[in-house]
């Protein structure tokens, strides 16, 4: 006679450790689980309540400045270490998990403009007011020896910011024109100008990595190829760009900071219009970067604020400020995709977390699988008025709510405006909008330059 | 040599004709070339040369002397050729000097080109059409302009590179899980090769050891064989290591044609063979026995004796009985173990052999007798068993194999004929013995059934169990029936009510249509965040924002709700989709109510003591529900309902108009009758002939607040929207493995790992899997045929190398050879 017994998978059945609670084996069928959608939605709306609950996004803040923190540099290999220079020309190294200045140095007289870390992480450089280009071992000097540069190069003009290459010893200096170096050679080789004198930053593309692009103070973001002699594109805003940042997952994407309160991040290939205006701050924006992932980028602003905005979206995810944090002038994302560090105007530097409820350290896996599984109830929900409400919700300091508030009236009074015009010509029935005059100028205008410069060319001919 | 001499005569004969013309002496050539370039020169200076041994200064009286007299002579000699400066012809500031004043034409040139014969034809047409256009050329391009011209390729050149990427980003962005950082090294332990290939001893004794590994030539790659042993390899003969070879190569066919065999024998399903291959190993056991008997008896009987001991030790002993503590972990593994049900089967088999008599011919009837009775308690036993109703297993053999029930009622009726007559016995012969082994395996089985009492224990008694399941089947369904009812209802009221949310939601999109759209398109994309003064600290502060929420819906539903006058076209709408709703109602009812599958489970381990228990734990809920009378009060709200959907009597009567009013006075009938405004009675209940439903039309804006108003972007149509929702993603309804993957989340980051920038080998590697997808599509339609060859080649190779190196000592012989 033959038994059959059902085998089933000891997995199914056998608990991970001894401390694990007992697996019990369940009856998936649908009518002994109702209320399926109802039930979820409740759970989502827990995990949204408590994500707004645990919503703490500051981490630390690392004093130890005696001026304004101008900018920063992240260390390319060490998740822990940080670089700042403030405007009275120190530099200092950071132990980001002990929260401690490891090493401070006086390398300029006057601001600390730019600085970066070689791509191997055993030197970094720094441009100052001072106008010199000075290369630092990323190591502090041993005991008795001074705190000396490495390499040490005097220009003729102030150097506004700098760039390493991603994986050669190439570097870029910018100011007055932008020049690429050779870390063994003293003088630049290359140059490039194209009808300015004074350029604000300038980086280095990580993906295509012979690219580079700068901001420039007539209004212009620049597109250079180290190979080539000359400039590639040029674009001109309506107003300054502070510093730009390219996307590191996307070759050709990049983001700009802008005067004008707004981000635009362009395709490099179609600079005539940008792909999003990231619009949020209330004031002009100072500084960018991208996440590592390239999903998402953070933006320091004058107004006192970071925010985070999704790559492709218009408005930002989040927006992190403190009482005490004045107008942010440098940020940075950190390499493991998980912090964020801001350099302020009041001398500190601060940490804080990339996504605001996160739990940090590790995980069980447990917990992992909860996490994900309330990250997809959430974005399952997301359309439900309550839940979305819950998840929108963010505090703001009054200055700026009203600042904001202020802002949209004013845009949607300019928004208003050319349809009230319209309004009001077609109640007065016959005559023409002034807009509309204007356009069928345009024409007639455009005919008669073209006539003259026939004219003017003929007699040139002749 | 001759042609010298050719040469030399026809330059002789040019200069012959030369020195004619010049009236000069004929001129002799020894040989040499320096003369032959002379040649044209005259005699003069021929002569001069001759002398120049004789000194510079007598020449160049000489010389004058000739001038003197070559002016004497007239006009007829030619003017000697002169050396002059350089200078003088050209000039230091222009090309020539000489023909400064002249001008070339483009005709001279031509003129030239005339002479030359007609290849150069095309070139001359150029040429003439040339000159026949007056215009100049145009001046090269300004700075500026090669600038912008030699922008705009490099922009071109850059921006075509750089759209490369344009497949890996869209790829990325597709994907729907990335995992951080891109181009990870697995991980796990490597292989020790590439551990190794790095490491150099240090410390002195790292240094120790490495020298005494090199001493003795261990190999550190390639672990097959030592030099050691090569070298002993190398220095056996080649005779004996042909002999050696072939012997190995003998036994290694037999060993395979050895397990060939086996292998065949093994496979052979049949049972009937296996039984004759038995049967044949024993009578060939049985007649060595009887020969033993026949030459020694007394070896013989030793034999018996001894197999007698055996039994005799093995009935004492519970060694093969399956009680020991091997067998029953085995006992409960073989629920799930073939192997372990397997070898219990053995050890009883062993034990059955061991205790089996000896069939050894009748010589008393008192050894007869034992055996008879020792094969009537089994069947008794069995028939036992089968009348047990505790016992499921019998139970479940008597009612579900009928046919087995019948042979072995064939066999107890054999056995008992076994144990009545024994003459008869025989005759029967080999059918007989036949059945004779079914008992016997029969036995075996309930043996082991009777054995394992723990296993009975754990098995439940089926019949039982099915009239438990039955019975309760009978009792609940009065209320499961009941409950399953609400139940339904309540979850089709709620679909029902959200389906018809949605639609409300959808109507008043399409209504408000004209106005959002406008704002829609102004503004383009809504902000992610509603930045407000308050900031959320704890749960409660979330609530609160709820609430305020809540209160601006719920105005929203009072603004919509006044929109909504009811009309006769919607109410007849409304009646058409309450019809639709009861429709759905009764079929959702059906479906709920329907009679779930019972399945007959054959292992609960609970199920025995279930009986006592549930009733107590009826008893327990009727106790603890003492109180409540849930339908009555069921009955009280729909009441209630009902009498509140009643329409009321409007009373307008103002007391004291047209008439006294005060204190105690009521106004008159004919007013009251008058200014009594009875309301038509509304349309009938939906739930009056549903006992136990109550049905509300009116919209909760409790429930509303929660609901989605407007289709949101992305979604086309409503039903996307609602699939969207409905399919739950939780473990309550979804197995772990499901759960996990429709909860991946889609970027995956690691804790502690540099994520660096995306490199061109990801970029590379794409291209090559694209590429690698589009190769055999290309090639399929003709590599069908051809791709065969090389393959078997390659499996040939293949094979080789599998027996070289199953065999690596034959493989090192190949290579000394």
């Amino acid at each position: 006679m033959k038994v059959k017994v059902l085998c089933r998978n000891p997995d199914d059945y056998v608990r991970e450790t001894t401390r694990d609670i007992q697996r019990v084996p369940r009856n998936y069928d649908p009518t002994l689980h109702p209320f399926e959608v109802p039930r979820e939605y409740t759970r989502a709306m827990n995990a949204t309540k408590l994500e707004r609950v645990f919503a703490k996004p500051f981490v630390a803040a690392l004093d130890g400045h005696r001026d304004a923190v101008n900018c920063m540099a992240k260390h390319p290999t060490s998740l822990s270490t940080l670089l700042s220079g403030s405007c009275d020309g120190e530099v200092k190294v950071w132990n980001l998990p002990t929260k401690k200045c490891v090493r401070t140095l006086q390398a300029h007289e006057g601001f600390v403009r730019g600085m970066c870390a070689r791509f191997c992480g055993t030197s970094f450089f720094t441009v100052g007011d001072d106008k010199t280009i000075k290369q630092w071992k990323m190591e502090a000097p041993g005991y008795g020896e001074e705190e000396e540069p490495l390499n040490m190069i005097l220009g003729k003009t102030v150097y506004t910011g700098i760039d390493h290459h991603q994986k050669e010893g190439v570097f870029a200096t910018c100011g007055q024109q932008v020049d690429i170096w050779d870390e063994q050679r003293s003088s630049p080789i290359r140059s490039f100008t194209w009808g300015v004198d004074s350029v604000s930053c300038v980086r280095f593309n990580p993906v295509e990595t012979e690219l580079l692009a700068s901001c420039a103070s007539d209004r212009s973001i620049i597109l250079y190829d180290m190979r080539e002699a000359t400039p590639l594109q040029k674009v001109i805003m309506n107003m300054r760009s502070n510093t730009l940042c390219w996307n590191p997952m996307e070759a050709y994407i990049f983001t700009c900071a802008n005067e004008d309160y707004h981000l635009y991040t362009y395709d490099m290939r179609q600079l005539s219009m940008p792909i999003v205006m990231h619009s949020d701050h209330v004031s002009a924006v100072l500084d960018v970067d991208y996440s590592p992932t390239g999903k998402e980028f953070v933006s320091a602003s004058f107004d006192k604020t970071i925010r985070i905005f999704p790559e492709k979206k218009s408005h930002s995810r989040s927006v992190y400020h403190t009482k005490r944090m004045q107008h942010v002038i440098c940020v940075k994302w950190s390499l493991d995709n998980k912090y964020i560090m801001t350099g302020s105007d009041e001398m500190n530097i601060r940490l804080w977390k990339a996504n605001a409820s996160e739990k940090l350290g590790l995980l069980t896996t447990r917990e992992k699988q909860a996490q994900n599984y309330s990250q997809k109830l959430k974005q399952k929900f997301q359309h439900h008025p309550q839940i979305r409400r819950i998840t929108r919700h963010r505090h703001l300091p009054r200055e700026i709510y009203s600042q904001r508030k202020e802002l949209h009236v004013m845009k949607e009074a300019r928004r208003r405006k050319p349809e009230v015009q319209l309004m009001c010509s077609e109640r007065s029935g016959t005559a023409l909008s002034p807009s509309k005059k204007k356009l069928s100028n345009v024409p007639s205008l455009l005919v008669s330059f073209f006539l003259k410069c026939k004219v003017l060319l003929a007699h040139h001919r002749s | 040599m001759a042609k010298r001499k050719a040469k030399a005569s026809r330059v002789r004969s040019e200069s012959s004709s030369k020195a004619a013309k010049n009236s000069t002496q004929v001129m002799t050539y020894d040989d040499g070339e320096d003369e032959l370039l002379e040649g044209d020169d005259d005699d003069a200076v021929i002569s001069a040369s001759e002398e120049d041994e004789g000194g510079s200064d007598d020449e160049r009286k000489h010389r004058k002397l000739l001038e003197a007299i070559s002016a004497l002579g007239g006009k007829k000699r030619r003017k000697l050729a002169e050396r002059s400066e350089a200078s003088v012809q050209v000039s230091e500031f222009a090309v020539s000097a000489e023909g400064a004043g002249e001008k070339i034409s483009l005709s001279d040139l031509l003129g030239a080109m005339d002479q030359t014969p007609s290849a150069v034809k095309s070139t001359k047409k150029q040429l003439q059409n040339l000159e026949s256009c007056k215009d100049t050329l145009e001046l090269p391009l300004s700075r500026q302009e090669t600038e912008k011209i030699q922008r705009k390729v490099a922009f071109e050149k850059t921006s075509k590179d750089v759209s490369q990427w344009e497949s890996i980003v869209k790829q990325n962005q597709r994907a729907e899980q990335l995992v951080f950082p891109l181009n990870q090294e697995p991980s796990g332990p490597k292989p020790v090769e590439h551990v190794v290939v790095g490491w150099k001893p240090r410390t002195p004794l790292e240094m120790e050891v490495f020298s005494l590994l090199h001493k003795n030539m261990q190999p550190i790659n390639d672990p097959l064989l030592t030099p050691m042993e090569e070298a002993s390899l190398k220095a056996m003969s080649l005779e004996e290591a042909k002999i050696r070879r072939a012997e190995l190569q003998k036994i290694r066919a037999l060993q395979s044609y050895y397990e060939a065999k086996a292998k065949r024998e093994r496979k052979i399903k049949s049972k009937k063979y296996h039984k004759v291959l038995k049967k044949g190993k024993r009578k060939e056991l049985l007649k060595e026995f009887e020969e033993m008997r026949n030459k020694d008896p007394a070896a013989a009987l030793e034999e018996l004796k001894k197999m007698e001991l055996a039994r005799m030790e093995e009935r004492m002993s519970l060694k093969h009985q399956n009680s020991g503590k091997w067998a029953k972990s085995k006992a409960i593994m073989a629920k799930y173990d073939d192997e372990a049900r397997k070898a219990m089967q053995q050890q009883l088999e062993m034990n059955k052999e061991l205790t089996q008599k000896l069939a050894l011919p009748p010589e008393s009837e008192e050894e007869q007798e034992p055996e008879e009775t020792e094969v009537v308690p089994d069947f008794a036993n069995d028939a036992q068993a089968a009348a047990d109703p505790a016992n499921p297993w019998m139970m479940g053999k008597l009612s579900a194999e009928p046919a087995e029930k019948d042979c072995g009622g064939d066999d107890k009726e054999s056995a008992v004929e076994n144990t009545q007559n024994e003459e008869e016995r025989e005759p029967e012969g080999d059918e007989e013995e036949e059945n004779e082994e079914d008992v016997l395996l029969r036995e075996f089985d309930e043996k082991r059934k009777s054995r394992r009492p723990d296993d009975d224990a754990l098995a439940p008694p089926f019949q039982v169990d099915k009239e438990e399941t039955e019975g309760e089947k009978k009792e609940e369904p009065v209320c499961v029936s009941s409950e399953d009812e609400h139940e339904g209802e309540v979850v089709s009221e709620f679909k029902s009510l959200f389906q018809k949310l949605l639609a409300n939601g959808h109507e008043s999109t399409v209504n408000k249509g004209t106005g959002q759209d406008a704002k829609e398109s102004d503004a383009e994309e809504p902000a992610l965040l509603d930045e407000g003064l308050s900031r959320v600290r704890s749960l409660e502060d979330v609530d609160e924002l709820l609430g305020q929420g809540l209160v601006r819906e719920h105005a929203e539903d009072v603004a919509e709700v006044k929109e909504k006058i009811p009309t006769t076209a919607e109410e007849t709408k409304n009646e058409r989709t309450d019809k639709r709703k009861k429709k759905k109602i009764l079929d959702l009812n059906d479906v709920l109510t329907r009679d779930a599958k019972v399945i007959s489970v054959p292992l609960a381990p609970t199920a025995i003591g279930e009986e006592e228990g549930e009733g107590d734990q009826r008893m327990l809920v009727q106790e603890a529900f003492a109180g409540d009378d849930v339908v009555a009060d069921f009955l009280k709200d729909k009441k209630k309902r009902v009498e509140a959907g009643k329409p009321k009597v409007v009373d307008l009567t103002l007391p004291g108009w047209g008439e006294w009013g005060g204190v105690g006075l009521k106004p008159s009938r004919y007013k009251r009758r008058r200014f009594r405004i009875k309301v038509a009675p509304p349309p009938p209940r939906k739930d009056r002939n549903l006992p136990n439903v109550i049905i509300s039309d009116a919209r909760e804006s409790s429930v509303a607040m929660h609901q989605v108003s407007q289709l949101p972007f992305s979604f086309e149509k409503p039903e996307q929207f609602e699939c969207s929702i409905r399919t739950p993603t939780g473990h309550t309804w979804n197995t772990q493995r499901t759960v996990q993957k429709l909860t991946a989340p889609k970027v995956v980051t690691q804790l502690g790992s540099i994520i660096e920038p995306i490199t061109r080998d990801s970029l590379d590697k794409s291209k090559a899997q694209t590429r690698g997808k589009k190769a055999p599509d290309i090639v399929l339609a003709s590599a069908g045929a051809e791709g065969q060859g090389p393959r078997k080649g390659r499996r040939k190779a293949g094979e080789n190398n599998a027996r070289n190196l199953r065999n690596p000592r034959r493989r090192a012989i190949k290579r000394t050879k």
